[in-house]
């Protein structure tokens, strides 16, 4: 079975909320929509304190390359536009809609019937996916038309289709693959359009054989779309990881998948391509999974963006009592939430709950030089020596051993036997350097 | 409300840690323990409770009065070092030179350069060269083993590899020396002289695959230590079978086998890559044959590993892992 | 016998004349020549290399000041006025005296002004928890207390105090050589002039946040009412993004503006406790600090 070749660690999957289909969670009386979701430059407000919206509208518009719209999720009156904490531990500014009803606008098309045809040009599909305000659902919200414009002579050979959901915990993408099948398939089949290729792999990590047979059952409608299952091993869902998975082709350091000729979506971003494209529907709501060992009723549910994540945890039976930490994604790279007022955004695929008992870290001790790290780096790096660099501020040496090239997915962190902060010193180092590098590229 | 945790990703942890890791190499060396209980009796276990206590008694004096920091000695280290000490020292030492090698090991081989992980050689080898230099006679008495006796008075003999060296020394062939050293069959389960827990290759190979299994260790060095070993005295005897002895004995004999698998891959003292530790174990392997054919010491391993150990910041810095995408397939 | 001596002695003997002649050689080739200058300053300067001059040593900082010419924007801060007057005089050069200045830790956001509402488990250090998140206490602009400018004090003039969480500046060892400055992510700390007599006044807060907001996090946070901008007779005091700053070369230190600061956010240090005087407003609180 296939799987990358270098480094990978493989943490237990406590999927425990892959059983449960997606619930549509009612829209809340406030919700606090962030103006700027996806990673780049910040999007232009459009509308103003006192304005009442519709469920779809255009709330902010993207006016820069890389960035993209953000549309209402919910329809009523903007009570408030002001800074609120999000999942980045910071004020950002959100706008806040006071809920009245929830009317979407006319150019949806609210039927549940499947649209197969794809009428549209490459060209209109992109200007589409544009408007629509979709970015990459995985978690770093890049702006997906972005990755569709192909600079002058690069031509893509592959389209990925991320299935593999390697975080522990998290099932949105699992139910996704699941219940809305057909669908993904679909937005792949425009994406494909969209950037003019041929050929399509969807990856899945054996531990969701249900979503293999029935992508591969129904994968048999559409022409140049493959299923590959992958041995479940961690970080299989990281770009470079599954692009070598896949096609054995290795994206050199410091360049972009596209230089091997692949692009790389996920399958929650193909689904919101098809809505886009098909249905006319901007990207206002996700699937979000709730979890945790402590949580009374794990689900995976459909949640309008905006909506403050206790609101969800209410729904998943309520706050556990002995809940100690709270995560907005996957433990492996999920950020720690300072409060439960945080709203979903874009990028929010999960919400875990960590019992105090699992949030509190072991004490570390000394390095014991037993090279746990070093064999299970995806990237070849050396974390031992990187974090122990970044602990004496030598930067120099750092950038030499190719900080820049990690991928920040814990692995190291995860596999050391003496509970080192490898990841806290190598993140830091990789800030700094990242600094030094874009002073001296000023110069 | 609960006050709730920050802190980077990662958010779990694996099931590895030091303890885990120490007591299962504490697990693996249980049946070299009992072999070396059986055929050198009540001497073998004095001296293995000696060494372990006043190790783990060394390294909590020093922790305690001298650097003043964290006690870490229920970590099982000190434990390690001090059953792997006995078990490179002859059943017969006398104890006082048993608690002096225990000292070296923990004191100057490991806590003088800042405790576990920091120490660039292996201890309980530094307390075993050490003793070998300042005692050589208390050091190369090996009793010879029996069933288990609680006699403390054995009569002592040489190993099959001290045999070979001095019986060539004098002029001897291999052949006229054959007659004079312990079957294969005996010196697999352990019944010939030598060291505590040398002696019975199959008991370290058992404890070996255990620490395999529980992936304590890598096949790496193993494999190439012992490798290179028979490969490199396969050659020479070849080139002439009167002169040197044929490579399954040199595996079998003396220390090669416990140094191979639990000396040379203490991780403190090894490479971190597994080219890295290829390499290692190469030239352990190596450096072990030239000391045992053309050294003045019968046995090589000890110093082989020290020596190895001494190259390994430059192995680090040599065999670098393959950084991910620097060959790039078209 | 004999003769393994006399060989060794010979051939050490030769080896060392050998080597001798190469490195004469050598010496002469590859010699540098350099303003005996650079040498005399570099010994009135204080050795300490701390990079406070904007140089990476107390070298280059002598080979900036010979190859300038003058001293203009040159200026050790470690050694202050005197070696900067020993330096003049080696190159024959006016210097203009300048006031002794002191790093100054703008955060009174102590455990119990600004209680914690999070907890905090990673490495020690600023830089990467600000990467993070906002701290433990909710303010984004206070002080992270995990110490990154005690690590780069090289004169052992900062430390945190246990108590409050906050750092604390040795004035007596601080150099103004501002190390910990450029090291605090927050900009937090400044260098202000240490004042007659070391008395300051300075306000101990940089949140921008609107008043209210920056009061949930913390008591002694400057709320940008501009009270103090009133007060003050000398113009020495903006008020620029909800935050007061009060300018230390226009301070004439008479502390008009701690009396009316409503949340104490103003900070006077080294000034004699003041005696229990009248409260001119009763709403006010004015803070006692010796």
């Amino acid at each position: 079975m296939r799987t990358f070749k270098k480094g990978g660690v493989h943490p237990n999957e406590n999927k425990i909320s892959q059983t449960k289909s997606i619930e549509i969670l009612p829209i809340p009386q406030k919700v606090y929509i962030p103006i700027t979701q996806h990673l780049g430059a910040p999007s232009t407000l459009v509308v103003k304190k006192g304005d009442s919206i519709k469920t779809g509208q255009l709330i902010a518009k993207s006016e820069s390359f890389i960035c993209a719209n953000n549309h209402s999720s919910v329809s009523g009156k903007i009570s408030k536009i002001d800074n609120f904490i999000d999942a980045s531990g910071y004020k950002k500014p959100c706008i806040v809609v006071d809920v009245e009803g929830d009317e979407w606008i006319d150019s949806i098309d609210k039927s549940l019937e499947i649209k197969k045809d794809i009428t549209l040009s490459s060209g209109e599909i992109i200007q589409k996916i544009k408007e629509m305000g979709i970015v990459g659902l995985g978690g770093a919200c890049f702006p997906t038309h972005v990755k569709l414009m192909l600079p002058e002579g690069k031509k893509a050979d592959y389209l990925i289709i991320n299935g593999v959901e390697c975080e522990p915990y998290l099932t949105s993408d699992h139910r996704m693959m699941l219940e809305k099948g057909e669908e993904i398939l679909i937005g792949t089949s425009i994406l494909m359009k969209a950037l003019n290729v041929d050929n399509a792999i969807i990856g899945i990590e054996n531990n969701k054989k249900d979503a293999i047979n029935h992508l591969t059952e129904l994968s048999k409608n559409y022409k140049g779309i493959k299923i590959e299952s992958l041995k479940v091993k961690y970080p299989q869902g990281g770009e470079k990881q599954l692009i070598k998975a896949l096609t054995n082709r290795e994206v050199p350091s410091g360049k972009l998948p596209l230089d091997v000729g692949c692009v790389v979506d996920n399958v929650g971003t193909a689904f919101a391509v098809y809505e886009a494209v098909q249905k006319n529907k901007p990207l206002f709501e996700r699937v979000v999974t709730v979890t945790g060992k402590s949580v009374k009723e794990p689900k995976n549910l459909m949640v309008r963006m905006g909506t403050p994540v206790n609101y969800l945890i209410e729904k998943a039976g309520g706050l556990p009592e002995d809940t100690g930490k709270i995560i907005s994604g996957g433990p492996m790279m999920g950020k720690a939430l300072t409060s439960l007022d945080v709203p979903v955004v874009k990028g929010t695929s999960g919400i875990l709950l960590m019992k105090k008992s699992e949030s509190k870290r072991n004490k570390e001790q000394n390095c014991i030089r037993c090279g746990k790290c070093v064999v299970a780096c995806p990237m070849g790096l050396e974390p031992y020596l990187l974090a122990a660099l970044s602990e004496h501020k030598n930067y120099e040496e750092l950038e030499k051993h190719h900080i820049m090239d990690c991928i920040e997915c814990g692995s190291c962190q995860f596999t050391c036997p003496s509970f080192r902060p490898l990841l806290d010193n190598l993140r830091l180092g990789k800030n700094k350097v990242g600094q030094i590098i874009r002073k001296r590229r000023k110069k | 409300m609960n006050i709730l945790t920050i802190s980077g990703s990662p958010h779990v942890h694996g099931d590895q840690s030091v303890k885990k890791i120490m007591q299962g190499v504490i697990i693996a060396l249980i049946p070299a323990m009992l072999m070396a209980f059986y055929f050198f009796g009540l001497p073998a276990i004095i001296i293995t409770l000696t060494s372990v206590v006043s190790c783990v008694l060394f390294e909590f004096l020093i922790q305690k009065y001298i650097i003043k920091g964290e006690i870490t000695i229920n970590n099982g280290s000190a434990v390690i070092t001090g059953i792997l000490l006995a078990f490179n020292v002859p059943s017969n030492l006398p104890i006082w030179e048993m608690i002096i090698g225990a000292f070296v090991a923990i004191g100057i081989a490991k806590m003088s350069f800042g405790g576990l992980g920091k120490n660039p050689f292996n201890p309980a080898l530094v307390g075993r060269v050490f003793l070998l230099i300042s005692f050589p006679v208390d050091m190369t008495s090996w009793p010879v083993p029996g069933r288990f006796s609680t006699s403390l008075d054995a009569v002592t003999g040489a190993t099959p590899l001290g045999i070979i060296k001095e019986g060539l020394a004098k002029g001897n062939h291999v052949s006229d020396l054959m007659s004079n050293i312990p079957s294969y069959f005996d010196m697999l389960i352990g019944n010939c002289g030598g060291s505590l827990g040398e002696i019975s290759a199959i008991a370290i190979i058992i404890g070996g695959i255990y620490m395999l299994c529980k992936k304590i260790i890598t096949w790496h060095i193993p494999v190439a230590f012992i490798g290179s070993v028979f490969v490199f005295s396969g050659i020479l005897w070849l080139i002439n079978p009167e002169l040197y002895i044929d490579p399954v004995y040199q595996l079998l004999s003396g220390g090669l086998m416990l140094g191979a698998v639990f000396m040379a891959t203490d991780m403190v003292t090894s490479p971190m890559t597994y080219k890295g530790m290829l390499i290692f174990g190469l030239g352990c392997g190596v450096i072990t044959v030239l000391i045992r054919v053309f050294g003045a010491y019968p046995e090589g391993v000890s110093f082989s590993i020290l020596i190895m150990n001494a190259f390994v910041p430059m192995i680090n810095k040599a065999f670098k892992p393959k950084l991910f995408g620097e060959t790039v397939k078209k | 016998m004999n003769d393994i001596i006399i060989y060794s002695v010979i051939s050490l003997a030769s080896i060392g004349v050998v080597a001798a002649i190469i490195l004469y050689f050598v010496a002469q080739k590859f010699k540098v020549i350099e303003d005996p200058k650079i040498d005399l300053i570099e010994e009135v300067l204080p050795g300490a290399n701390c990079g406070g001059c904007g140089f990476a040593g107390c070298r280059n900082f002598a080979e900036a000041v010979v190859k300038a010419g003058n001293l203009e924007g040159l200026r050790c801060p470690v050694g202050g006025n005197e070696t900067m007057n020993k330096i003049a005089g080696i190159l024959g050069l006016e210097v203009k005296e300048s006031e002794p200045m002191v790093a100054v830790v703008r955060c009174s956001g102590s455990k119990e002004n600004a209680p914690k509402k999070n907890n905090f488990d990673g490495i020690t250090s600023c830089a990467f928890a600000n990467n993070l998140y906002h701290g433990e206490s909710g303010c984004p602009y206070g002080c992270l207390g995990l110490g990154d400018c005690v690590d780069a004090c090289q004169f052992d003039a900062i430390y945190i105090d246990k108590k409050t969480g906050l750092p604390v500046v040795k004035e007596e060892k601080c150099v103004a050589c501002g190390a910990c400055v450029t090291a605090c992510p927050r900009n937090i700390i400044e260098l202000r002039y240490k004042g007659k007599k070391n008395r300051r006044v300075f306000v101990s807060c940089v949140n921008e946040e609107k008043g209210a907001v920056a009061l949930k996090n913390c008591k002694t946070a400057c709320i940008g009412c501009g009270k103090c901008v009133k007060a003050c007779n000398f113009d020495a005091i903006t008020l620029k993004n909800n935050l007061a700053y009060i300018d230390f070369e226009k301070c004439k230190l008479c502390r008009k503006c701690v009396e009316v600061c409503p949340t104490g956010a103003i900070l006077d240090i080294n000034f004699p406790p003041r005696k229990p005087k009248v409260i001119v407003d009763t709403d006010k609180k004015t803070v006692e600090k010796n």
